[in-house]
Protein backbone atom coordinates (compact mmCIF):
# COMPACT_ATOMS: atom_id res chain seq x y z
CA UNK A 1 0.00 0.00 0.00
CA UNK A 2 1.33 3.41 -0.76
CA UNK A 3 2.10 5.24 1.78
CA UNK A 4 -0.08 7.72 3.27
CA UNK A 5 -0.13 10.08 6.14
CA UNK A 6 -2.23 9.98 9.15
CA UNK A 7 -4.59 13.19 10.07
CA UNK A 8 -6.22 11.20 13.05
CA UNK A 9 -4.11 9.78 15.48
CA UNK A 10 -6.01 8.18 18.66
CA UNK A 11 -3.95 5.92 21.30
CA UNK A 12 -5.37 3.87 23.76
CA UNK A 13 -8.24 6.56 24.42
CA UNK A 14 -10.37 6.23 27.79
CA UNK A 15 -12.88 8.10 29.09
CA UNK A 16 -15.08 8.14 32.17
CA UNK A 17 -18.46 9.44 31.85
CA UNK A 18 -21.73 9.77 33.99
CA UNK A 19 -19.75 7.28 36.42
CA UNK A 20 -19.91 4.77 33.11
CA UNK A 21 -16.60 3.62 30.87
CA UNK A 22 -18.25 5.39 27.72
CA UNK A 23 -14.61 5.29 25.46
CA UNK A 24 -12.12 2.27 27.02
CA UNK A 25 -8.65 2.06 24.86
CA UNK A 26 -10.00 2.72 21.61
CA UNK A 27 -6.93 3.21 19.11
CA UNK A 28 -7.14 3.95 15.24
CA UNK A 29 -5.11 5.83 12.53
CA UNK A 30 -7.20 7.73 10.24
CA UNK A 31 -5.68 8.80 6.99
CA UNK A 32 -5.48 12.33 4.75
CA UNK A 33 -8.05 11.88 2.27
CA UNK A 34 -10.33 8.91 3.33
CA UNK A 35 -14.01 8.33 4.46
CA UNK A 36 -14.25 6.72 7.27
CA UNK A 37 -16.46 4.94 8.81
CA UNK A 38 -17.55 4.80 12.54
CA UNK A 39 -19.71 2.13 13.41
CA UNK A 40 -21.83 1.25 16.35
CA UNK A 41 -25.07 0.71 18.46
CA UNK A 42 -26.41 3.56 20.09
CA UNK A 43 -24.43 4.69 23.58
CA UNK A 44 -21.27 2.28 22.01
CA UNK A 45 -19.34 5.57 22.56
CA UNK A 46 -19.02 6.99 19.03
CA UNK A 47 -20.30 10.60 19.93
CA UNK A 48 -18.46 10.29 23.06
CA UNK A 49 -15.10 9.67 20.41
CA UNK A 50 -16.05 12.49 18.61
CA UNK A 51 -16.47 14.86 20.90
CA UNK A 52 -13.46 14.52 22.22
CA UNK A 53 -12.01 14.66 18.70
CA UNK A 54 -13.50 18.02 18.67
CA UNK A 55 -12.63 19.29 21.93
CA UNK A 56 -15.71 19.34 23.33
CA UNK A 57 -15.15 17.12 26.11
CA UNK A 58 -11.76 15.85 27.74
CA UNK A 59 -10.29 12.42 27.93
CA UNK A 60 -9.04 10.68 31.14
CA UNK A 61 -5.88 8.94 29.26
CA UNK A 62 -4.73 7.94 26.28
CA UNK A 63 -3.79 10.63 23.27
CA UNK A 64 -5.91 12.09 20.35
CA UNK A 65 -4.22 13.70 17.43
CA UNK A 66 -5.97 15.80 14.54
CA UNK A 67 -4.10 17.11 11.76
CA UNK A 68 -0.96 16.69 14.18
CA UNK A 69 -2.52 19.27 16.92
CA UNK A 70 -3.14 17.40 20.60
CA UNK A 71 -6.79 17.13 21.36
CA UNK A 72 -6.02 18.14 25.34
CA UNK A 73 -3.66 20.67 24.40
CA UNK A 74 -3.69 22.83 21.39
CA UNK A 75 -7.72 23.07 21.09
CA UNK A 76 -7.76 26.33 19.43
CA UNK A 77 -5.08 24.94 16.44
CA UNK A 78 -7.42 21.05 16.14
CA UNK A 79 -10.78 23.48 15.92
CA UNK A 80 -9.44 25.30 12.83
CA UNK A 81 -8.60 22.50 11.26
CA UNK A 82 -11.84 20.40 11.51
CA UNK A 83 -15.19 21.47 9.78
CA UNK A 84 -18.38 19.39 11.71
CA UNK A 85 -21.85 18.38 11.40
CA UNK A 86 -23.70 17.25 14.60
CA UNK A 87 -26.45 14.95 14.94
CA UNK A 88 -28.74 17.35 15.85
CA UNK A 89 -29.47 20.00 13.64
CA UNK A 90 -27.46 23.47 15.18
CA UNK A 91 -28.61 26.44 12.24
CA UNK A 92 -30.24 29.49 14.01
CA UNK A 93 -33.55 29.25 12.72
CA UNK A 94 -34.37 32.96 12.63
CA UNK A 95 -31.48 33.76 10.51
CA UNK A 96 -31.38 33.17 6.66
CA UNK A 97 -28.79 30.62 5.21
CA UNK A 98 -26.41 33.48 4.09
CA UNK A 99 -26.42 34.91 7.39
CA UNK A 100 -25.76 31.16 9.16
CA UNK A 101 -22.87 31.07 6.68
CA UNK A 102 -21.81 34.42 7.10
CA UNK A 103 -21.90 33.80 11.45
CA UNK A 104 -19.59 30.87 10.61
CA UNK A 105 -17.05 32.29 8.70
CA UNK A 106 -16.63 35.12 11.03
CA UNK A 107 -16.36 32.91 13.94
CA UNK A 108 -13.11 31.38 11.98
CA UNK A 109 -11.83 34.56 11.34
CA UNK A 110 -12.31 34.84 7.40
CA UNK A 111 -12.29 38.54 6.32
CA UNK A 112 -15.69 40.12 4.00
CA UNK A 113 -14.00 39.22 0.59
CA UNK A 114 -13.09 35.96 1.18
CA UNK A 115 -16.30 34.86 2.88
CA UNK A 116 -18.34 35.95 0.43
CA UNK A 117 -16.81 34.26 -2.25
CA UNK A 118 -16.90 30.97 -0.37
CA UNK A 119 -20.24 31.40 0.69
CA UNK A 120 -21.21 31.64 -2.73
CA UNK A 121 -19.04 28.88 -4.16
CA UNK A 122 -20.50 26.50 -1.09
CA UNK A 123 -24.01 27.47 -1.78
CA UNK A 124 -23.71 26.29 -5.49
CA UNK A 125 -22.19 22.97 -4.25
CA UNK A 126 -24.82 22.21 -2.39
CA UNK A 127 -27.45 23.57 -4.91
CA UNK A 128 -28.66 26.12 -2.40
CA UNK A 129 -28.02 29.15 -4.34
CA UNK A 130 -31.45 30.31 -5.20
CA UNK A 131 -32.03 30.33 -1.77
CA UNK A 132 -29.45 32.50 0.03
CA UNK A 133 -31.69 34.94 1.41
CA UNK A 134 -34.16 32.70 2.73
CA UNK A 135 -34.96 32.32 6.62
CA UNK A 136 -34.04 28.86 7.49
CA UNK A 137 -37.10 28.13 9.89
CA UNK A 138 -38.57 27.56 6.01
CA UNK A 139 -36.19 24.80 4.67
CA UNK A 140 -36.27 20.62 4.94
CA UNK A 141 -34.37 18.37 6.70
CA UNK A 142 -32.84 17.42 4.01
CA UNK A 143 -31.89 21.17 2.54
CA UNK A 144 -30.81 21.80 6.41
CA UNK A 145 -28.19 19.06 6.67
CA UNK A 146 -27.03 19.85 2.92
CA UNK A 147 -26.76 23.55 4.64
CA UNK A 148 -25.06 22.47 7.86
CA UNK A 149 -22.64 20.46 5.32
CA UNK A 150 -21.86 23.57 3.47
CA UNK A 151 -21.00 25.55 6.46
CA UNK A 152 -18.73 22.84 8.07
CA UNK A 153 -16.29 23.42 5.46
CA UNK A 154 -16.34 27.26 4.52
CA UNK A 155 -13.19 27.20 6.33
CA UNK A 156 -11.92 24.17 4.20
CA UNK A 157 -10.94 21.52 7.16
CA UNK A 158 -8.55 19.06 7.00
CA UNK A 159 -10.80 16.60 8.18
CA UNK A 160 -15.01 16.89 8.44
CA UNK A 161 -16.68 15.20 10.99
CA UNK A 162 -20.29 13.86 10.53
CA UNK A 163 -21.84 12.41 13.85
CA UNK A 164 -24.83 10.61 11.96
CA UNK A 165 -24.99 12.85 8.79
CA UNK A 166 -29.07 11.05 8.08
CA UNK A 167 -30.41 10.98 11.58
CA UNK A 168 -34.39 11.31 11.47
CA UNK A 169 -33.96 12.02 7.50
CA UNK A 170 -36.49 9.87 5.41
CA UNK A 171 -34.47 7.26 3.00
CA UNK A 172 -34.60 9.26 -0.11
CA UNK A 173 -33.21 12.19 1.63
CA UNK A 174 -30.95 10.08 3.68
CA UNK A 175 -29.59 8.73 0.34
CA UNK A 176 -29.12 12.06 -1.50
CA UNK A 177 -27.34 13.38 1.51
CA UNK A 178 -25.22 10.52 1.44
CA UNK A 179 -24.19 10.99 -2.57
CA UNK A 180 -23.66 14.53 -1.88
CA UNK A 181 -21.29 13.80 0.65
CA UNK A 182 -19.16 11.60 -1.57
CA UNK A 183 -19.13 14.98 -3.97
CA UNK A 184 -18.06 17.08 -1.60
CA UNK A 185 -15.25 14.91 -0.55
CA UNK A 186 -14.06 14.58 -4.40
CA UNK A 187 -14.40 18.15 -4.82
CA UNK A 188 -12.60 19.35 -1.69
CA UNK A 189 -10.32 16.88 -1.17
CA UNK A 190 -11.43 16.75 2.59
CA UNK A 191 -11.02 13.78 4.89
CA UNK A 192 -14.53 12.35 6.10
CA UNK A 193 -15.03 10.99 9.12
CA UNK A 194 -18.54 10.16 10.00
CA UNK A 195 -20.51 8.21 12.34
CA UNK A 196 -23.62 6.52 11.84
CA UNK A 197 -25.70 3.25 12.66
CA UNK A 198 -26.75 2.55 9.39
CA UNK A 199 -25.02 -0.40 7.71
CA UNK A 200 -25.89 -0.02 4.51
CA UNK A 201 -24.42 3.81 4.56
CA UNK A 202 -21.43 2.29 5.77
CA UNK A 203 -20.87 0.31 2.49
CA UNK A 204 -19.98 2.97 0.91
CA UNK A 205 -16.70 4.20 3.46
CA UNK A 206 -13.06 3.33 2.25
CA UNK A 207 -12.51 1.96 6.16
CA UNK A 208 -14.71 1.29 9.09
CA UNK A 209 -14.24 0.77 12.42
CA UNK A 210 -16.82 -1.10 14.04
CA UNK A 211 -17.24 0.07 18.09
CA UNK A 212 -18.94 -1.78 20.55
CA UNK A 213 -18.98 -1.04 24.51
CA UNK A 214 -16.05 1.87 23.68
CA UNK A 215 -13.79 -0.83 21.97
CA UNK A 216 -13.27 -1.15 19.00
CA UNK A 217 -13.75 -4.79 17.86
CA UNK A 218 -12.91 -4.65 14.00
CA UNK A 219 -11.46 -2.18 11.96
CA UNK A 220 -11.06 -2.33 7.93
CA UNK A 221 -12.23 -1.64 4.68
CA UNK A 222 -15.92 -3.27 4.11
CA UNK A 223 -14.80 -5.48 1.57
CA UNK A 224 -12.18 -7.15 4.23
CA UNK A 225 -14.62 -7.21 6.67
CA UNK A 226 -17.14 -8.68 4.77
CA UNK A 227 -14.73 -10.93 3.46
CA UNK A 228 -13.51 -12.33 6.74
CA UNK A 229 -17.04 -13.79 7.38
CA UNK A 230 -16.10 -16.42 4.89
CA UNK A 231 -19.47 -17.40 4.84
CA UNK A 232 -23.37 -16.76 3.74
CA UNK A 233 -26.06 -16.11 6.70
CA UNK A 234 -28.68 -18.22 6.86
CA UNK A 235 -31.48 -16.60 8.76
CA UNK A 236 -34.39 -18.87 9.90
CA UNK A 237 -37.39 -19.05 11.33
CA UNK A 238 -38.24 -22.02 13.69
CA UNK A 239 -40.95 -23.32 15.92
CA UNK A 240 -39.02 -22.79 18.97
CA UNK A 241 -35.65 -21.10 18.27
CA UNK A 242 -34.21 -22.39 21.83
CA UNK A 243 -34.40 -26.05 20.51
CA UNK A 244 -32.97 -25.15 17.09
CA UNK A 245 -29.89 -23.36 18.39
CA UNK A 246 -29.64 -26.55 20.20
CA UNK A 247 -29.80 -28.92 17.49
CA UNK A 248 -27.93 -27.09 15.34
CA UNK A 249 -25.01 -27.08 17.67
CA UNK A 250 -25.17 -30.92 18.21
CA UNK A 251 -25.76 -31.16 14.69
CA UNK A 252 -22.95 -28.97 12.77
CA UNK A 253 -21.13 -27.61 15.59
CA UNK A 254 -22.56 -24.12 14.92
CA UNK A 255 -23.44 -21.67 16.93
CA UNK A 256 -26.36 -19.31 15.71
CA UNK A 257 -27.07 -16.32 17.09
CA UNK A 258 -30.69 -15.51 18.39
CA UNK A 259 -32.76 -12.74 17.80
CA UNK A 260 -35.74 -11.96 18.07
CA UNK A 261 -36.13 -11.78 14.29
CA UNK A 262 -35.00 -15.88 14.21
CA UNK A 263 -31.86 -17.60 14.33
CA UNK A 264 -28.40 -16.03 12.10
CA UNK A 265 -25.90 -19.14 11.48
CA UNK A 266 -23.29 -17.83 9.17
CA UNK A 267 -21.93 -20.99 6.82
CA UNK A 268 -19.32 -21.56 4.61
CA UNK A 269 -21.65 -22.46 1.68
CA UNK A 270 -25.21 -21.99 2.11
CA UNK A 271 -26.78 -23.67 -0.73
CA UNK A 272 -25.87 -27.02 0.48
CA UNK A 273 -26.71 -26.35 4.16
CA UNK A 274 -30.00 -25.66 4.00
CA UNK A 275 -30.70 -29.12 2.38
CA UNK A 276 -28.77 -30.78 5.21
CA UNK A 277 -30.56 -28.40 7.77
CA UNK A 278 -33.82 -30.10 6.67
CA UNK A 279 -32.91 -33.42 6.17
CA UNK A 280 -33.43 -34.41 9.96
CA UNK A 281 -34.71 -31.71 11.82
CA UNK A 282 -36.73 -32.56 14.85
CA UNK A 283 -38.29 -28.78 15.35
CA UNK A 284 -40.38 -27.24 12.81
CA UNK A 285 -38.57 -24.72 10.16
CA UNK A 286 -41.29 -21.76 9.70
CA UNK A 287 -38.99 -20.05 7.37
CA UNK A 288 -35.42 -19.74 5.94
CA UNK A 289 -33.28 -17.31 3.99
CA UNK A 290 -29.82 -16.87 2.71
CA UNK A 291 -27.55 -13.68 2.51
CA UNK A 292 -24.41 -13.06 1.22
CA UNK A 293 -22.32 -11.17 3.88
CA UNK A 294 -23.25 -7.56 4.72
CA UNK A 295 -21.77 -5.15 7.18
CA UNK A 296 -24.37 -5.87 9.53
CA UNK A 297 -23.93 -9.50 9.71
CA UNK A 298 -19.79 -9.01 10.54
CA UNK A 299 -21.33 -6.69 13.51
CA UNK A 300 -23.84 -9.53 14.26
CA UNK A 301 -21.28 -12.44 14.30
CA UNK A 302 -18.76 -9.80 16.67
CA UNK A 303 -21.43 -9.03 18.61
CA UNK A 304 -23.83 -11.87 18.77
CA UNK A 305 -26.23 -8.98 17.83
CA UNK A 306 -28.10 -6.38 15.96
CA UNK A 307 -26.73 -3.25 15.40
CA UNK A 308 -29.71 -1.37 16.01
CA UNK A 309 -30.81 -3.08 19.19
CA UNK A 310 -30.10 -0.44 22.37
CA UNK A 311 -29.95 -2.92 25.17
CA UNK A 312 -27.38 -5.46 24.14
CA UNK A 313 -29.30 -8.65 25.21
CA UNK A 314 -29.88 -10.07 21.67
CA UNK A 315 -33.89 -9.12 22.47
CA UNK A 316 -35.83 -5.85 21.02
CA UNK A 317 -34.98 -5.91 17.61
CA UNK A 318 -35.76 -2.99 15.94
CA UNK A 319 -37.19 -2.90 12.62
CA UNK A 320 -34.57 -1.88 9.94
CA UNK A 321 -36.29 1.15 8.50
CA UNK A 322 -37.61 1.77 11.77
CA UNK A 323 -38.17 4.79 13.49
CA UNK A 324 -34.66 6.34 14.08
CA UNK B 1 -7.72 32.94 20.59
CA UNK B 2 -10.14 36.17 21.18
CA UNK B 3 -11.66 37.18 18.46
CA UNK B 4 -13.10 40.88 17.97
CA UNK B 5 -14.83 39.61 14.58
CA UNK B 6 -16.27 36.65 16.86
CA UNK B 7 -17.43 39.04 19.32
CA UNK B 8 -18.75 40.67 16.24
CA UNK B 9 -20.60 38.95 14.48
CA UNK B 10 -22.02 37.68 17.92
CA UNK B 11 -23.59 40.84 18.44
CA UNK B 12 -24.81 40.93 15.38
CA UNK B 13 -26.90 37.79 15.47
CA UNK B 14 -28.40 38.72 18.39
CA UNK B 15 -29.44 42.24 17.39
CA UNK B 16 -31.11 40.78 14.17
CA UNK B 17 -32.78 37.64 16.39
CA UNK B 18 -34.03 40.69 18.24
CA UNK B 19 -35.50 42.91 15.56
CA UNK B 20 -37.19 40.10 13.80
CA UNK B 21 -39.16 38.88 16.32
CA UNK B 22 -41.56 41.18 16.44
CA UNK B 23 -43.33 40.32 19.12
CA UNK B 24 -40.28 40.57 21.67
CA UNK B 25 -40.47 43.96 20.30
CA UNK B 26 -43.56 45.01 20.99
CA UNK B 27 -43.58 43.26 24.61
CA UNK B 28 -40.04 44.75 25.80
CA UNK B 29 -41.19 48.47 24.20
CA UNK B 30 -44.69 48.15 25.68
CA UNK B 31 -44.25 46.68 28.88
CA UNK B 32 -42.68 49.68 31.00
CA UNK B 33 -45.49 51.64 29.70
CA UNK B 34 -48.09 49.91 31.04
CA UNK B 35 -46.46 49.75 34.15
CA UNK B 36 -46.11 53.37 34.28
CA UNK B 37 -49.81 54.39 32.82
CA UNK B 38 -51.52 51.49 35.10
CA UNK B 39 -49.17 51.54 38.40
CA UNK B 40 -47.88 54.81 38.22
CA UNK B 41 -51.26 56.51 37.79
CA UNK B 42 -52.71 53.41 39.87
CA UNK B 43 -50.33 54.79 43.08
CA UNK B 44 -50.25 58.42 42.50
CA UNK B 45 -53.50 58.61 44.04
CA UNK B 46 -52.72 56.79 46.90
CA UNK B 47 -49.47 58.33 47.66
CA UNK B 48 -50.02 61.20 48.84
CA UNK B 49 -46.76 63.24 48.96
CA UNK B 50 -48.38 66.79 49.84
CA UNK B 51 -49.43 68.88 47.33
CA UNK B 52 -46.70 71.70 48.10
CA UNK B 53 -43.76 68.84 49.02
CA UNK B 54 -40.61 69.26 47.02
CA UNK B 55 -39.25 67.08 43.95
CA UNK B 56 -40.80 64.40 41.90
CA UNK B 57 -44.07 63.23 41.68
CA UNK B 58 -44.71 59.77 42.26
CA UNK B 59 -44.91 59.59 38.56
CA UNK B 60 -41.71 60.88 37.75
CA UNK B 61 -40.39 58.80 40.65
CA UNK B 62 -41.12 55.47 39.04
CA UNK B 63 -39.68 56.19 35.71
CA UNK B 64 -36.35 55.52 36.89
CA UNK B 65 -37.41 52.03 38.52
CA UNK B 66 -39.44 51.32 35.30
CA UNK B 67 -35.83 52.13 33.13
CA UNK B 68 -34.36 49.46 35.59
CA UNK B 69 -37.19 46.69 35.10
CA UNK B 70 -36.62 46.98 31.39
CA UNK B 71 -32.71 46.79 31.95
CA UNK B 72 -33.49 44.10 34.31
CA UNK B 73 -35.94 42.01 31.79
CA UNK B 74 -34.26 42.84 28.81
CA UNK B 75 -30.73 41.50 30.28
CA UNK B 76 -32.68 38.05 31.39
CA UNK B 77 -34.17 37.56 28.72
CA UNK B 78 -30.83 38.15 26.48
CA UNK B 79 -29.20 35.33 28.64
CA UNK B 80 -31.81 33.15 27.82
CA UNK B 81 -30.71 32.82 24.60
CA UNK B 82 -27.46 30.89 26.27
CA UNK B 83 -30.08 27.93 27.17
CA UNK B 84 -31.79 28.25 24.35
CA UNK B 85 -28.79 28.07 22.03
CA UNK B 86 -27.55 25.64 23.86
CA UNK B 87 -31.18 23.51 23.95
CA UNK B 88 -30.90 23.97 20.04
CA UNK B 89 -27.50 23.02 19.22
CA UNK B 90 -26.35 26.43 17.68
CA UNK B 91 -24.49 26.89 21.24
CA UNK B 92 -21.98 23.95 20.00
CA UNK B 93 -21.59 25.44 16.52
CA UNK B 94 -19.64 28.50 18.70
CA UNK B 95 -18.12 25.89 21.44
CA UNK B 96 -16.09 24.28 18.45
CA UNK B 97 -15.39 27.09 16.40
CA UNK B 98 -11.49 28.37 17.04
CA UNK B 99 -12.30 31.00 19.66
CA UNK B 100 -11.62 31.35 23.26
CA UNK B 101 -14.58 30.72 25.79
CA UNK B 102 -13.85 33.86 26.67
CA UNK B 103 -14.80 35.58 22.96
CA UNK B 104 -18.16 33.53 23.70
CA UNK B 105 -18.70 35.44 27.00
CA UNK B 106 -17.74 38.58 25.74
CA UNK B 107 -20.40 38.29 23.15
CA UNK B 108 -23.01 36.98 24.82
CA UNK B 109 -22.10 39.81 27.55
CA UNK B 110 -22.12 43.04 24.92
CA UNK B 111 -24.98 41.93 23.04
CA UNK B 112 -27.38 41.48 26.45
CA UNK B 113 -25.90 44.97 27.46
CA UNK B 114 -26.46 46.50 24.33
CA UNK B 115 -29.69 45.59 23.65
CA UNK B 116 -30.78 46.44 27.44
CA UNK B 117 -28.94 49.60 26.61
CA UNK B 118 -31.36 50.65 23.84
CA UNK B 119 -34.05 49.56 25.56
CA UNK B 120 -33.76 51.42 27.97
CA UNK B 121 -32.53 54.83 25.87
CA UNK B 122 -36.12 54.29 24.10
CA UNK B 123 -38.11 54.50 27.23
CA UNK B 124 -35.63 57.87 28.22
CA UNK B 125 -37.57 59.58 25.04
CA UNK B 126 -40.87 59.65 27.01
CA UNK B 127 -39.44 60.89 30.07
CA UNK B 128 -40.96 64.94 28.39
CA UNK B 129 -43.74 63.75 28.61
CA UNK B 130 -43.95 63.19 32.71
CA UNK B 131 -42.66 66.59 32.89
CA UNK B 132 -39.00 65.49 33.37
CA UNK B 133 -36.49 68.00 31.87
CA UNK B 134 -34.15 65.63 30.84
CA UNK B 135 -30.85 67.97 29.75
CA UNK B 136 -27.94 66.47 27.07
CA UNK B 137 -25.28 66.08 30.44
CA UNK B 138 -27.76 64.16 32.14
CA UNK B 139 -28.87 62.12 29.28
CA UNK B 140 -25.41 61.21 28.13
CA UNK B 141 -24.57 60.31 32.43
CA UNK B 142 -28.08 58.45 32.20
CA UNK B 143 -26.54 56.50 28.94
CA UNK B 144 -23.23 55.39 30.74
CA UNK B 145 -25.35 54.84 34.15
CA UNK B 146 -27.43 51.97 31.98
CA UNK B 147 -24.80 50.72 30.07
CA UNK B 148 -23.25 49.93 33.60
CA UNK B 149 -26.51 48.50 35.01
CA UNK B 150 -27.27 46.31 32.03
CA UNK B 151 -23.56 44.87 32.20
CA UNK B 152 -23.95 44.18 35.92
CA UNK B 153 -27.21 42.35 35.79
CA UNK B 154 -26.57 40.38 32.14
CA UNK B 155 -23.41 39.31 33.66
CA UNK B 156 -24.53 37.99 36.64
CA UNK B 157 -27.45 36.32 34.27
CA UNK B 158 -24.87 34.72 32.21
CA UNK B 159 -23.48 33.21 35.28
CA UNK B 160 -26.94 31.47 36.18
CA UNK B 161 -27.15 30.45 32.41
CA UNK B 162 -23.99 29.00 32.03
CA UNK B 163 -25.40 26.23 34.19
CA UNK B 164 -28.45 25.24 33.53
CA UNK B 165 -29.06 23.07 30.55
CA UNK B 166 -33.03 23.60 30.07
CA UNK B 167 -35.38 26.56 29.22
CA UNK B 168 -37.67 25.19 32.57
CA UNK B 169 -34.95 25.07 35.02
CA UNK B 170 -33.66 29.29 33.74
CA UNK B 171 -37.45 30.19 34.26
CA UNK B 172 -37.97 28.97 37.79
CA UNK B 173 -34.95 30.43 38.89
CA UNK B 174 -35.31 33.54 37.14
CA UNK B 175 -39.00 34.04 38.72
CA UNK B 176 -37.46 33.31 41.79
CA UNK B 177 -34.37 35.73 41.19
CA UNK B 178 -36.02 38.08 39.00
CA UNK B 179 -39.37 39.36 40.70
CA UNK B 180 -37.53 39.61 43.90
CA UNK B 181 -34.89 41.87 42.70
CA UNK B 182 -37.30 44.52 41.49
CA UNK B 183 -39.57 44.92 44.16
CA UNK B 184 -36.47 44.89 46.38
CA UNK B 185 -34.99 47.92 44.02
CA UNK B 186 -36.74 50.55 45.11
CA UNK B 187 -38.38 50.87 41.76
CA UNK B 188 -41.95 51.68 42.93
CA UNK B 189 -41.49 52.73 46.85
CA UNK B 190 -38.17 54.41 48.55
CA UNK B 191 -35.86 51.59 50.03
CA UNK B 192 -36.54 53.18 53.41
CA UNK B 193 -40.01 51.93 53.45
CA UNK B 194 -38.96 48.62 53.34
CA UNK B 195 -38.74 46.44 56.85
CA UNK B 196 -34.71 46.19 58.02
CA UNK B 197 -34.50 42.57 56.69
CA UNK B 198 -35.45 43.35 53.01
CA UNK B 199 -33.50 45.97 52.82
CA UNK B 200 -30.41 44.25 54.34
CA UNK B 201 -31.80 41.75 51.34
CA UNK B 202 -31.58 44.87 49.51
CA UNK B 203 -28.03 45.74 49.56
CA UNK B 204 -27.09 42.73 47.61
CA UNK B 205 -28.88 43.90 44.87
CA UNK B 206 -27.50 45.44 41.78
CA UNK B 207 -30.79 46.57 40.44
CA UNK B 208 -30.86 48.37 43.96
CA UNK B 209 -28.48 50.41 43.42
CA UNK B 210 -29.21 50.72 39.80
CA UNK B 211 -32.17 52.11 40.46
CA UNK B 212 -31.00 54.52 43.23
CA UNK B 213 -28.39 55.63 40.25
CA UNK B 214 -31.19 56.17 37.95
CA UNK B 215 -32.97 58.40 40.47
CA UNK B 216 -29.45 60.59 40.55
CA UNK B 217 -29.58 61.41 37.00
CA UNK B 218 -33.60 61.74 36.80
CA UNK B 219 -34.59 63.58 39.47
CA UNK B 220 -31.99 65.07 41.44
CA UNK B 221 -31.21 64.93 45.27
CA UNK B 222 -34.08 66.81 47.12
CA UNK B 223 -37.65 65.41 48.33
CA UNK B 224 -39.06 62.34 49.74
CA UNK B 225 -38.96 60.57 46.88
CA UNK B 226 -35.20 60.80 45.75
CA UNK B 227 -32.27 59.18 46.01
CA UNK B 228 -31.27 57.23 48.88
CA UNK B 229 -27.21 56.25 48.17
CA UNK B 230 -24.17 57.92 47.26
CA UNK B 231 -24.32 57.75 43.80
CA UNK B 232 -20.58 57.15 44.19
CA UNK B 233 -21.02 53.83 46.05
CA UNK B 234 -23.97 52.97 43.58
CA UNK B 235 -21.30 53.22 40.82
CA UNK B 236 -18.90 51.47 42.77
CA UNK B 237 -21.19 48.47 43.83
CA UNK B 238 -22.35 47.80 40.09
CA UNK B 239 -18.70 48.15 38.65
CA UNK B 240 -17.45 45.08 41.13
CA UNK B 241 -20.39 43.22 40.78
CA UNK B 242 -20.07 42.94 37.33
CA UNK B 243 -16.32 42.59 37.15
CA UNK B 244 -17.12 39.77 40.11
CA UNK B 245 -19.69 38.00 37.64
CA UNK B 246 -17.67 38.39 34.35
CA UNK B 247 -15.02 36.80 35.43
CA UNK B 248 -17.08 33.89 37.23
CA UNK B 249 -19.27 33.67 33.68
CA UNK B 250 -15.72 33.50 32.11
CA UNK B 251 -14.51 30.37 34.46
CA UNK B 252 -17.61 28.36 34.36
CA UNK B 253 -17.70 28.38 30.31
CA UNK B 254 -14.17 27.37 30.44
CA UNK B 255 -15.23 24.33 31.80
CA UNK B 256 -14.64 21.24 29.72
CA UNK B 257 -16.19 18.25 31.31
Amino acid sequence: MALKSTIIEIQDLHKRYNGALAVSGVSLNVYEGEVFGFLGPNGAGKTTTISILCTLLNFDSGSAFVNGFDCKREPGKVRQSIGLVFQEVTLDNELTAYENLKFHCYMYNMGKKLAEERIDEMLVVVGLSDRKQEIVKKFSGGMKRRLEIARGLLHRPKVLFLDEPTLGLDPQTRTNVWEFIRTVKRSTGSTVFMTTHYMDEAEVCDRVAIIDKGRIIACDTPSTLKSSLKGDTIHLKTEDDEAAMKEIFERFGLKAAMTEAGLFIIVDNGEKFIPRLFERSKTGILSISLKRPSLEDVFLNLTGKKIREGNGHGKGIVSRHGGA
Amino acid sequence: MFSYKAVYVIVLREFKRFFRQKGRLVVTLARPLIWLLIVGSGFSGIINIGAHAEGASYMQFILPGIVGMTILFSSVFSTISVVWDREFGFLREMLVAPVSRATIVAGKLLSGTLLSLFQGATLLLIAPLLGLRLSLPGFVAMLLLMFLVSLAITSFGLFVASYLTSLEGFNVIMNFIVLPMFFLSGALYPMDALPQPLKLLSFVNPLCFGVDAFKHALLGGNGRLSAEIPLIVDVAFLVVFSALFIAASAVSFERRK
